[in-house]
């Protein structure tokens, strides 16, 4: 912050080093947080063809994936109102995701094993998501086509919604999902994002 | 609305180390700044904070007095009680690294001597604030190191705005004699000879 500014010269030495404490101290903060269950929610950054992705996760499971455009600072903030502000960088935690969205984008993965805490999809929007997985690896379906699934087989346009706001793309496959006349449809990672999965899972699902 | 809790410690992870440091000595501070961070967390999501900065320094001045009554010291670093009235304290020399960082501090009462990892001219600093009254220490701390307004730094010392601007205005008059060694009656180490 502004400290550094305000601190007179005389007394700067004192900050000599200090980045490096912080960080120690930070990771040591983070295991011990983690042994006294004081992380509510644990998050980590991991780098991706589509951009930084943040991953984040509760004691249940991934609870949120966010592309950058998203704007990751925003995504944090809004965790902290929706589940908790005890939100610390606690990349261990999301080893197994991380690994994960790795091997998918190297086209080894077809299928996320992951425990999954769906509690910022609620209702309708819930029961969308877990339909999604039923699209399968390199196939499209159309909004329609999801809503049909459903309890509300003509909700066309809340089944846009609810791929529209899926706290866990790519995991969640909302890719998978265009729209009725062929074209890609929106993507909350962007359209050039949805154009490179669905590019990858077909490039992938054909190699085989 | 609270921040992710990552982002205090973010912004104020290295003010609150200041703190520890100017409170306990390095030595001492990593322990007071986890027993702060952890404790904070621990009330993190009860606890509407307006001031993050400000209820950080807070916690970590009250986990440094429970370290020092621990440690059976007294509650904050010493050699001040008797050196409040503009005489320089005796207890300086000790905290000046005289070829020997830190090792000849272990000893003593005032853990802001504890300097083996800061190096020289960051030891010479510590040593410097540890000498200085209480009330004035604090305020330079709190201020100069860790950024609180004087409001905030009032609070913390319980008197009026005026007097923690007064007491860290006369901090820094204090310290910059100290560390140019000038207004001294044994002067250490040649500095500024």
């Amino acid at each position: 912050m502004s400290t550094e500014l305000e601190m007179p010269a005389e007394l700067a030495a004192v900050a000599a080093g200090e980045a490096e404490a912080v960080a120690r101290l930070r990771a040591s903060l983070v295991d011990a947080a983690g042994a006294d269950g004081l992380i509510d929610v644990a998050y980590r950054l991991v780098d991706s063809p589509v951009g930084p992705l943040l991953l984040a996760g509760t004691a249940v499971g991934l609870v949120r994936v966010a592309f950058a455009r998203e704007g990751h600072d925003a995504v944090l903030q809004s965790l902290a109102v929706t589940v908790s502000p005890r939100i610390l960088r606690a990349p261990a935690r999301l080893d197994d995701a991380a690994r994960e969205v790795e091997e998918y984008f190297a086209g080894r993965r077809r299928l996320f094993d992951l425990p999954l805490d769906l509690r910022l999809a609620t209702g309708f929007r819930r029961e969308v998501l877990a339909h999604l997985p039923e699209i399968g690896y390199g196939h499209t379906a159309s909004y329609a086509t999801v809503a049909a699934l459903t309890s509300s087989p003509l909700a066309v346009r809340a089944v846009g919604t609810a791929c529209a706001r899926n706290p866990l793309p790519l995991v969640v496959p909302c890719h998978r999902v265009v729209r009725s006349d062929g074209s890609r449809g929106s993507y909350l990672g962007g359209t050039e994002a949805k154009a490179l999965l669905l590019d990858l899972e077909a490039g992938a699902a054909t190699c085989r | 609305m609270r921040p992710p809790f990552e982002r205090l410690v973010e912004a104020h992870g290295a003010a609150v180390l200041r703190v520890c440091r100017a409170l306990v000595g390095v030595q001492d501070a990593d322990d007071v700044w986890q027993e702060t961070f952890l404790a904070a967390l621990r009330a993190y999501p009860s606890t509407d904070v307006l001031n993050g900065e400000a209820w950080l320094v807070t916690i970590a001045r009250n986990k440094a007095l429970d370290h020092h009554r621990k440690a059976g010291r007294l509650p904050l670093p010493a050699s001040s009680q008797g050196a409040a009235d503009g005489a320089l304290p005796r207890g300086l020399p000790r905290g000046l690294p005289a070829g020997t960082p830190g090792g000849t501090a272990s000893g003593g009462a005032d853990g802001v001597a504890h300097s083996v990892e800061a190096g020289e001219d960051a030891a010479r600093v510590w040593a410097a604030i540890g000498a200085l009254p209480k009330k004035q220490r604090e305020a330079v701390v709190y201020h100069h190191l860790a950024g609180l307004r004087h409001a905030e730094v009032a609070g913390l010392l319980g008197n009026s705005e005026a007097a923690a601007r007064r007491a860290s205005a006369d901090g820094m008059k204090a310290l910059r004699e100290i560390l140019q060694g000038t207004g001294l009656s044994d002067t250490p180490e040649g500095r500024g000879q």
